[in-house]
């Protein structure tokens, strides 16, 4: 059995311990909470220029309307952008992005499609490297979510799809449902998928006008639709990964309470067992005199 | 004069206005323009300017740069790329 002494050293590590991930779990919360706003004040505006973009959509058809949202026509080339955070120390947080990801990933290559990757966010590029490393396009770090860091990556998109050498992108991130609830999802963005419920505003018969034309406007449009939507996946991400690490960080310091617990239990049993024997071996000592 | 306009502006980290108002004046792509109650549905982009609004004698003046404004039966909706209240 250990001696009292080194399982005093074991208690004092498992505390040091506790105290970090104590620390990270307030950490976590405190970032949460900023987050979770950034996050719900995004929505807003992802959510009109879908409306927006439905809206336009039903007006334009046929050959004039911007590959950008009705693709290319073809299917044989994808694009996946996978989102996850830079960081660890979140529970199963990037794993079930990932697992999400290589799902989609090894059902195009069944399919015998070609699949390009993009990394978003330093576990992304770390995690799928070694195995699909040859796929990449480019990894970004995720980094603070802004107009700012999604430009990059919706540039990229941009500039593989007008060269033609992607048909249809996806992306993958999570979407923070609750504090509790974050739910790997993955979403096509080009062709650009018109959202049910998010279209028909009633125009009670009256026509748009347009200034400039409808072409035009989607052209703008579109590409910062694209932007918005790595950026909010990026928003949603952050938000559940602060969820995710809190939750980890709780439990791993409750575990740490309970070993500390049994630690001390275990500690005392020692002692007094120790005391025990010292005592019996004087008293037997006084007797033999 | 018909009732009061459905106006919010929206950038992409948050939503800077809703509400209900007299007139909204925008920096259309192609023109200035102003919005008042039950205008003909109506889109443009914007460049950069000044997005003034009329409610009951106040203006608010919010500067804008780039973004899309959507006029619906349901009021105007700007979407700016950024946007931020300019105080006078």
């Amino acid at each position: 059995m250990a001696s009292v002494k080194e399982m005093r050293d074991r208690i004092k590590s498992v505390e040091s311990t506790q105290k970090i991930t104590k620390a990270m779990q307030m950490v976590a919360a405190a970032k949460l909470r900023r987050a979770q706003s950034s996050a719900q004040n995004a929505r807003p505006y992802a959510q009109r220029m879908a409306a927006v973009i439905a809206n336009l959509a039903a007006g334009v058809s046929g050959d004039g309307a911007p590959k950008l949202l009705v693709g290319t026509g073809r299917n044989q080339k994808h694009l996946i952008v996978v989102a996850t955070s830079d960081r660890g120390l979140a529970g199963g947080f990037n794993t079930a992005i990932l697992r999400a990801a290589r799902e989609r990933i090894r059902s195009l290559l069944a399919e015998g499609k070609d699949v390009k990757i993009i990394a978003l966010g330093k576990k992304a590029r770390d995690l799928l490297r070694r195995q699909y490393g040859d796929r990449f396009v480019a990894a970004h770090e995720a980094g603070v979510p802004s107009l700012a860091t999604a430009q990059p990556v919706a540039d990229k998109i941009n500039e593989l799809f007008e060269a033609g050498e992607i048909d249809v992108v996806t992306l993958v991130y999570s979407q923070f449902k609750s504090v509790v609830t974050q739910t790997p999802t993955v979403r096509q963005l080009i062709p650009a998928q018109i959202e049910e419920g998010a279209a028909t505003i009633d125009l009670k018969g009256a026509a748009y006008e347009y200034e400039p034309d409808e072409e035009q406007i989607l052209e703008t449009l579109l590409p910062q639709n694209l932007t918005i939507q790595v950026m909010s996946a990026m928003l949603e991400n952050q938000a559940g990964f602060y969820a995710a690490q809190m939750a980890a960080m709780d439990n791993a310091t409750r575990n740490a309470g309970d070993m500390i617990a049994a630690l001390n239990l275990l500690k005392n049993r020692t002692r007094q067992a120790q005391i025990t024997k010292e005592l019996i071996e004087i008293i037997s000592g006084a007797e033999a005199l | 004069m018909a009732g009061k306009l459905h106006f919010s502006l929206v950038s992409p980290e948050r939503e800077l206005f809703s509400g209900q108002v007299d007139q909204v004046d925008a920096p259309g792509a192609e023109g200035d323009f102003g919005v008042l109650a039950d205008h003909a549905p109506f889109m443009t982009t914007l460049k950069e300017g000044r997005v003034t609004v009329y409610n009951g004698g106040v203006t608010t003046i919010f500067a804008i740069e780039g973004g899309f404004a959507d006029v619906t039966p349901d009021g105007l909706t700007i979407l700016a790329e950024k946007a931020q209240e300019v105080t006078a």
